[in-house]
């Protein structure tokens, strides 16, 4: 119960409307620092429009989405936080950030939220290294002076830009691309492309990563080299995971903490095996409708 | 239809043939068919009737039909599967032999035309070549980090180019500063103009990107026209300041550089000068160009054009990140129009009209978005194959001596030709002169990556 006792994300009310449709509707949820937290349910239930709204690529319509970047929240700073117009404040240890009111690349560069995306968006024309090398972009740019020293050849920048080099080798290997490391991205197979989305992801430091059907299209095995390769993530690098999956089997494996959504309401919150059982959600995924027939496949269950 | 017209055989390519040879006749009818001429003694409009010339283009166009029909006929070449890069002897060549011989010769170039021609005969090659082809050159470079890199398209560049030019133009005129302080004066002054228009416009993407642009490009020009009192209009300005070297003028004068050399005054060492300035600048554009490419800013841009969504989830501020290509495109455009005007010593908006930019633009698609060494060919080939089509004497005398053709005068098939040339360029080699991109950074091996899987970028 990670997600209650020490939570890294709070998402509140979240509500977010095109128009007449509402994708997701009075939503909240947290995600546990540390935890690997699984976003569930049925095709259009809003689950890709929550991660856009995480990680700034749409502004909410309400709601309010609180990252407690190191050290534990604290409801009080939240409240303070958002009666003022701030959207980042330091309270002890811990850096509060106001996701709603942050720019998309504002949030990945300093609340530290890191995204993949449901069809691949790596950059084909240029090569593997170079695609992890532009996820260094604010590191490097830092390094460089802001360009100027890195023209003029600086020592101190080629040191930086050797050791992203190195961490790009590292992720390389981990995800068994090293060797293609110079072939352009496009010309990947389609798992390692998405391993190479989540290892691009990986080098801008996140403390969270959002991470769209990571396993769609997937074969078995590259299935169970995914969740090894999350759990590393977790375990070893302490980033927190946030994931939408449809692949109940790989859900079911390695996630702490199961929300589920439909037609863009929270109906069910918990552990897997919470989740699981719950006739709601059961409901949800037979595509039952009303109350009637709920109570009958609820009724199934507990015979 | 490639496949099937092995068994329709003759009768089908016949008429496809004819097919093209009644369009042709279509349109030529209204383009070439009829001609009004004034006569003479009366002035009196008379329409001419020329059929000869409509079945000469009906006859080319059925041949040409036949012989691409013909080819399209012959057994496919079994395709080589497109792997990581073309054939590496071509690529090699062109990244390891071509850049460093090109460099050669283009320091070489005034010394062979002067030894060549000699100081008289050499003015020519030295201005109309030599440095109309560098200042184009150094545009589609300047153009190419805008186009080619960070993907924006942009139909305005020549904005940028003007003010430069008439930056260097008020400065000097007004207040007699010289050459080298205002080039950098107005490189700045063209970036901030480039930042001033880019605020507002890069939020827009793709085609509306293109349109603002254009109208900015546009609208300078304009400006430049009616405000009378700042530019001069129309009228343009004249006597600008020339160029100097420390100091010293190119002149038949005292105080000269010639005079102060010793040497007898010509007008080659004026032109050499301006050679080697423009050869500098562009090089010093290329050099910049070639060392971003590898640093954040540049892989940033090149990350922007192969997906915008993507740079943002990264932490990239696009808007900073186009608004820098946009800058420093602008800035190059302002030293080469500082550059023109001082060459020139005359500047009037017709200088750079879209025309203008779309000359610019298209050096840097047919070089092959992205590529330097491209866009420099693509630069001597058009710019230099449009002088080239001036020199057509040869063609007229053949005409007249062969063919009686007296009123031939190949100069006024100079943009057909030109126009040709293009169309079988883009239908030979799409992607432009070089097509594969090199990558910035490598670990083993430095791999090129084909064209198609390079994006254009969507503004
Ligand atoms: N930008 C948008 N404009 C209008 N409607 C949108 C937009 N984005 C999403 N929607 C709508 O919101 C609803 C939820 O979409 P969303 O992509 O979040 O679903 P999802 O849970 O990710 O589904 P899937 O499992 O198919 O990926 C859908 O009805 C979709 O059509
Ligand atoms: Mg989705």
């Amino acid at each position: 119960m990670r997600w209650l006792s020490d939570p890294l994300l709070v998402v509140e009310h979240l509500t977010m409307r095109f128009g007449g449709l509402v994708a997701v509707n009075d939503l909240s949820f947290q995600v546990g620092r540390g935890d690997i937290t699984a976003l569930i349910g049925p095709n259009g239930a809003g689950k890709t429009t929550v991660f856009n709204c995480v990680t700034g690529f749409y502004k909410p319509t309400e709601g309010r989405l609180a990252l407690a970047r190191a050290g534990a929240v604290d409801r009080d700073a939240i409240e303070a936080l958002t009666r003022s117009s701030a959207r980042q404040a330091q309270s002890g240890a811990a850096e509060l950030f106001l996701l709603e009111r942050m720019p998309g690349h504002l949030i990945a560069h300093q609340a530290k939220v890191a995204r993949t995306f449901q069809n691949i968006r790596l950059f084909q024309g240029m090569t593997v290294l170079e695609n992890i090398m532009v996820a260094h972009h604010n590191l490097l740019m830092r390094a460089s002076g802001m360009t100027v020293l890195g023209l003029l050849g600086a020592p101190h920048y080629r040191a930086t830009e050797a050791w992203a080099v190195e961490r790009a080798k590292y992720w390389l290997d981990k995800i068994g691309l090293l060797d293609r490391a110079d072939d352009p991205a496009g010309e990947l197979p389609y798992g390692a492309q998405r391993r190479l989305e989540i290892a691009r992801a990986m080098c801008t430091d996140p403390v969270l990563l959002c991470l769209d059907e990571p396993a769609a299209g997937l074969n078995p095995r590259e299935s169970l080299e995914l969740n090894a390769l999350l759990n590393t993530i977790r375990d070893e690098h302490g980033v927190s995971i946030l994931l939408i999956e449809h692949d109940m089997s790989v859900v079911m494996q390695i996630s702490d903490h199961v929300v589920v959504l439909d037609y863009g309401t929270k109906i069910s919150d918990g552990t897997p095996v919470e989740v699981r059982n719950d006739p709601k959600v059961i409901a949800a995924y037979l595509g039952v409708a009303d109350e009637e027939e709920l109570a009958h496949v609820e009724a199934e269950i507990h015979a | 239809m490639d496949a099937s017209a092995d068994s329709k055989g003759g009768a089908y390519v016949f008429k496809e043939a004819m097919i093209a040879a009644l369009i042709t006749l279509a349109l030529c009818t209204p383009i070439i068919m009829f001609r009004t001429e004034a006569d003479q003694n009366t002035s009196k409009l008379e329409l001419i009737f020329r059929l000869t010339p409509v079945l000469v283009f009906m006859a080319l166009a059925f041949a040409g039909r036949l012989v691409v029909l013909a080819l399209r006929m012959r057994p496919a070449r079994v395709k080589a599967v497109p792997s990581v890069a073309p054939p590496s002897g071509i690529r090699a060549f062109f990244t390891y032999v071509i850049g460093p011989l090109g460099l050669l010769f283009l320091f070489a170039y005034p010394v062979i035309v002067v030894w060549w021609l000699g100081p008289s005969g050499a003015l020519k090659w030295m201005d109309s070549y030599g440095i109309q082809i560098l200042i184009y050159v150094m545009l589609g470079w300047g153009l190419n980090i805008v186009v080619g890199l960070a993907g924006l398209l942009d139909l305005g560049y020549v904005a940028f180019y003007a003010v430069g030019a008439y930056a260097y133009t008020l400065l000097a005129t007004g207040f007699g500063l010289s050459f080298w302080i205002c080039l950098p004066i107005a490189g700045v002054l063209a970036a901030l103009w480039g930042m001033i228009l880019g605020f507002p416009v890069l939020r827009l993407r793709g085609d509306y990107l293109a349109i603002v642009t254009l109208a900015f490009g546009e609208i300078i020009r304009t400006i430049l026209i009616n405000w009378t009192a700042f530019s001069g209009g129309t009228a343009g300005i004249s006597s600008i300041p020339k160029i100097t070297f420390f100091g010293l003028v190119f002149a038949d004068r005292e105080n000269s550089f010639d005079e102060y050399f010793g040497m007898d005054y010509s007008p080659i060492h004026g032109k050499l000068f301006l050679y080697y300035v423009i050869l500098g600048l562009a090089l010093i554009t290329n050099l910049v160009t070639l060392r971003l490419r590898r640093l954040p800013i540049g892989r940033a841009w090149e990350a922007l054009r192969e997906d915008e969504i993507a740079c943002r989830s990264l932490g990239i501020n696009t808007t900073t990140t186009k608004l820098t290509a946009f800058a420093l495109g602008a800035f190059f455009a302002g030293l080469a129009g500082s550059f023109f005007a001082v060459r020139q010593g005359f500047v009037s908006p017709e200088s750079f009209t879209f025309n203008e930019s779309a000359t610019i633009l298209a050096i840097v698609v047919l070089g092959g978005m992205g590529s330097q060494i491209g866009v420099a060919l693509a630069a001597v080939a058009l710019i230099g194959g449009f002088e080239m089509l001036r020199e057509l004497g040869w063609l007229k005398t053949f005409m007249v001596d062969y063919f009686g053709m007296t009123n031939f005068d190949p100069a006024q098939y100079r943009g057909l030709l030109f126009g040709l040339a293009m169309v079988v360029m883009m239908v030979v080699r799409p992607r432009g002169f070089v097509s594969t991109r090199s990558p910035s950074i490598f670990l083993t091996r430095r791999t090129a990556v084909s064209g198609d899987l390079v994006k254009e970028g969507h503004g």
